[in-house]
């Protein structure tokens, strides 16, 4: 065994800092809120955080390669309605499509992962191809997927109509249980594990922390980066659909709001997770951390009984040093 | 005197040729590099002094040292008399030297005038309110073109000039901070004829006014046109000052490259074999970039390619790698006509280029040993269709990091940890993965202790021992003659000659880098 000295503690302890900071995070809340450990609130973080890591993954993998994602939040929102319409009961009042078949769940799933492709697929296009920058790119794709999820839901002359009255075997994506772990968290764990091998076992991952790296570097190198970037930005989107899928399916309805600044949320979580903005650095575990911060800070802040509007400001405090702190670490190396 | 602070000090009837700038034993040092070394430069009042030697003989340093970018470990500047001290280029241009860089870097989106007078626009009061004083602007920025004979509207946009039309901004911009002092790098490096002539009719103006013109040039009939004397550097010492007059081409060239081939190279024991490259007529589809450069390169030669900078040799071989456009030209590999479009090609037609910025387009810094090697070549390492097989890339990454003696603690640290000399040995490992045929290395050895460069040697020797084709930018001339079989050179764009490397002289090859127009010359006859 390695003997633990002080030098090494300390690379350990400023290797894994978010970790340390996300346990202390934890120790904190716990002690001064006894509920915190129970099996519900945890239970609870580990589904909200689910959608929140999904997203995530999509945005993280897309800051990567030096791009953003800012459509992230809107797009699963999208999805979400997309899959809910294709899901409401026969005898629900206000039905969107009243003379619908019966479909079977897959129908939904599919019609929303495509959605979700062909908006990272416009965005990866209009990066790689057109040179847009990433942030005017998925600014756009984000105000029209706005626009799309509008009209979609829109039932003139009554205007935007909530999509409810979803059926069981549908809400139980959300809501149920795969034995003992419920079906959400099993479904995040297999969509972190998907990045996991993507982004460390796979071509494409070496590929995107190369772009994301040294553009030029893996240009020279022959890495064919415009299809990296469109392929990238393409998971992002099945990302947000996933996520979409299981908001429709966790509240049993969707609304064209759905979504809205879970994108914000996600690039939030990313860079504490110690994604670069900057490009070329980021991990799964990493993600994974960032999100658990953001939802063990919520669900503790708000079980003290610390106003939401001091939350804001926490968390945006929390954002800004992180990513201050991170550009430091990079300057250092220099 | 009691003209100090005088604006127009410098032009008002100077006692001619006296000392007017004197540089003493300056010294400057980067990590592992003494790159000036006690260079002392006397330039007299209201003279043209032109700068020579080779590349990285210490010309730039020595300039910059003298506007304030770099700070000298030792010596002393004395201006007018007076030692000075310059903390940055603010302090420079408060005393009256000035510098056009090679590279020009105008703000495009805005107006010529705004770009002469940026940091310091005119303005007038309105009690606490500060309101640009565009028609002063104006005014001054005419004044200063009549002056100078610069046909120029002050109110045209940069973004619309011509070069010639931004460096003619540039000198009025440096006239107009009142200096005694203008230093031009290259400042004819992308000129034609006619502007070559116009900037020398407004350096002949400054002159007569009593400016001193430190003039960077690598042009020898440009130096012997224009310059009143000559100071040569080489290796980051001075050679000496010398009258134009008394100079001639051969001499600047003899005491520009005047040093033995002391570095010591390895024993080559490669035999060229058959012919894989061929190239004819190969023109750039860029402006002022390299025209109809043809050779051949044979199986196990290393072909070095020599100039200066500014020769376009980069451009050259980053055009065969498919980064850059052509427009006319046929490129033959293992006797097949071949396009190459982008590197991804290249690479199937077995090549593999080593570029000049290691940095900017070579290493991935925040990736390990491992993923740096394998980035070029993950195709090859795929098990089944989407997975990598991490043991065979570890196994090939080790072989190859060991026969090259990469110094690592591990293949998983991170690459910016090393040494420059073992970053670029793991790029040549990332390029051996794909198992070339050609392998363009463009200055392979630069920012490379001298060690490791024997080590680099090494191992080019031993590629093109084994069969590998080399080809070799190089602005090093022991380098160029101690590891080549033969050797192009360039000069401005243009093939002017390819010589033996067995029968060149440094002498020989810095004359086709200098002037390809004694070369047509030699082979008209």
């Amino acid at each position: 065994m390695t003997k633990l000295t002080t030098a090494r503690m300390k690379e350990l302890a400023s290797k894994h800092a978010i970790v340390l900071v996300l346990a202390g995070l934890v120790l904190f809340t716990g002690l001064f809120e006894s509920s915190f450990f129970s099996t519900d609130n945890l239970g609870n973080i580990l589904r909200i955080s689910s959608i929140r890591i999904i997203i995530a993954l999509g945005v993280g993998g897309v800051l990567i390669t030096r791009g953003t994602d800012l459509s992230a939040g809107h797009t699963a929102g999208l999805c979400a309605c997309i899959a809910a319409s294709l899901m409401q009961r026969a005898d629900y009042a206000t039905k969107m499509f009243p003379h619908l078949p019966y479909l079977p769940v897959v129908v939904a799933i599919a019609a929303a992962l495509a959605v979700g492709l062909l908006v990272g697929l416009f965005n990866g296009l209009v990066v790689a191809f057109l040179r847009v920058p990433p942030f005017i790119t998925t600014l756009g794709t984000m105000v029209i997927v706005m626009g799309v999820a509008g009209l979609y839901v829109d039932r003139p002359p009554q205007g935007a109509i909530p999509i409810g009255g979803l059926r069981d075997d549908f809400t139980s994506l959300g809501t149920g249980s795969w034995g003992p772990f419920p079906t959400v968290i099993v479904i995040a764990a297999m969509m972190i594990f998907l990045y996991w091998l993507m982004l460390n076992w796979m071509r494409l991952g070496k590929n995107t922390y190369a772009i994301g790296g040294n553009p030029e570097a893996a240009k020279v190198s022959g890495v064919n980066v415009s299809w990296n970037l469109v392929i990238v930005y393409m998971l992002g989107g099945v990302s947000y659909a996933v996520a979409g899928v299981l908001l429709a399916a966790r509240s049993g309805g969707a609304t064209n709001n759905y979504g809205n600044m879970y994108e914000l949320d996600a690039i939030a979580a990313a860079v504490i997770g110690g994604v670069s903005t900057a490009g070329g650095i980021g991990t799964v575990s990493g993600m994974l951390t960032g999100v658990l911060i953001f939802q063990v800070m919520d669900n503790g802040l708000s079980s003290l009984g610390v106003s939401p509007y001091w939350q804001l400001i926490a968390k945006g405090i929390i954002i800004i040093s992180a990513v201050a702190i991170d550009i430091r670490k990079y300057n250092s190396r220099k | 005197m009691n003209d100090e602070g005088s604006p127009y000090r410098a032009n008002q009837a100077p006692e001619a040729h006296s000392s007017l700038l004197e540089m003493r034993g300056i010294s400057k040092s980067f990590p592992g590099v003494k790159a000036l070394d006690q260079v002392s430069l006397n330039v007299r009042r209201g003279s043209v002094h032109a700068l020579m030697g080779e590349n990285g003989a210490g010309k730039s340093t020595l300039m910059k040292c003298l506007f304030g970018i770099y700070h000298p470990d030792g010596g002393e500047i004395v201006l007018d008399g007076k030692p000075i001290t310059l903390r940055d280029t603010r302090q420079a241009l408060d005393h009256g030297i000035a510098m056009i860089h090679q590279e020009l870097h105008p703000i495009p989106h805005r107006s010529v005038m705004e770009n002469i007078w940026l940091g310091r626009y005119p303005v007038r009061n309105f009690g606490l309110v500060k309101i640009i004083d565009r028609k002063k602007m104006l005014r001054d920025t005419q004044a200063l073109f009549a002056d100078l004979r610069i046909d120029l509207d002050p109110e045209a946009w940069v973004f619309d000039l011509s070069v010639s039309k931004i460096q003619s901004m540039e000198i009025a911009k440096a006239v107009s901070y009142r200096s005694k002092v203008i230093i031009m790098d290259e400042p004819t490096s992308s000129l034609t004829g006619r502007e070559v002539e116009h900037l020398f009719g407004i350096i002949r103006k400054l002159r007569t006014e009593g400016v001193a013109i430190i003039y960077i040039s690598h042009k020898m009939e440009e130096i012997l046109a224009i310059a009143d004397d000559v100071t040569i550097m080489r290796d980051g010492k001075l050679v000496g000052t010398y009258p134009a007059a008394e100079l001639t081409t051969g001499l600047i060239i003899n005491r520009m490259v005047g040093r033995d081939l002391t570095s010591r190279f390895p024993v080559k024991a490669n035999v060229p074999g058959e012919t894989v490259l061929r190239v004819e007529g190969l023109t750039s589809s860029e402006h002022m970039s390299f025209s109809d450069v043809s050779f051949e390169l044979r199986k196990g030669e290393i072909l070095g390619i020599g100039g200066l900078v500014g020769a376009k040799r980069s451009e050259l071989v980053e055009s065969l790698f498919g980064l850059r456009g052509i427009k006319t030209g046929r490129i033959w590999i293992r006797g097949k006509q071949i396009a190459i479009s982008n590197p991804i090609e290249a690479k199937k037609a077995r090549l593999a280029l080593l570029t000049e910025d290691r940095r900017g387009t070579g290493i991935f810094p925040a990736l390990s040993v491992f993923d740096n090697t394998l980035i070029a070549n993950l195709g090859h390492y795929l098990r089944g269709l989407v997975f990598l097989d991490r043991a065979r890339g570890v196994a090939d990454v080790k072989r190859n990091i060991e026969m090259l003696r990469v110094k690592t603690p591990s293949q998983h640290t991170f690459i910016e940890n090393l040494s420059g000399g073992n970053q670029q040995k793991v790029i040549v490992a990332r390029w051996l993965l794909t198992d070339p045929d050609i392998l363009i290395l463009d200055e392979p050895t630069r920012g490379i202790d001298v060690g490791a460069k024997f080590e680099i040697y090494a191992i080019i020797a031993d590629l093109a021992k084994r069969g590998k084709s080399i080809i070799m930018i190089s602005s090093e001339m022991p380098e160029l003659l101690g590891m080549s079989d033969r050797i192009l050179v360039m000069c401005e764009g243009r093939m002017t000659g390819i010589v033996d490397a067995k029968e060149a002289t440094q002498e020989r090859i810095m004359t086709l880098a200098t002037q390809f127009k004694l070369q047509a010359q030699a082979q008209a006859q």
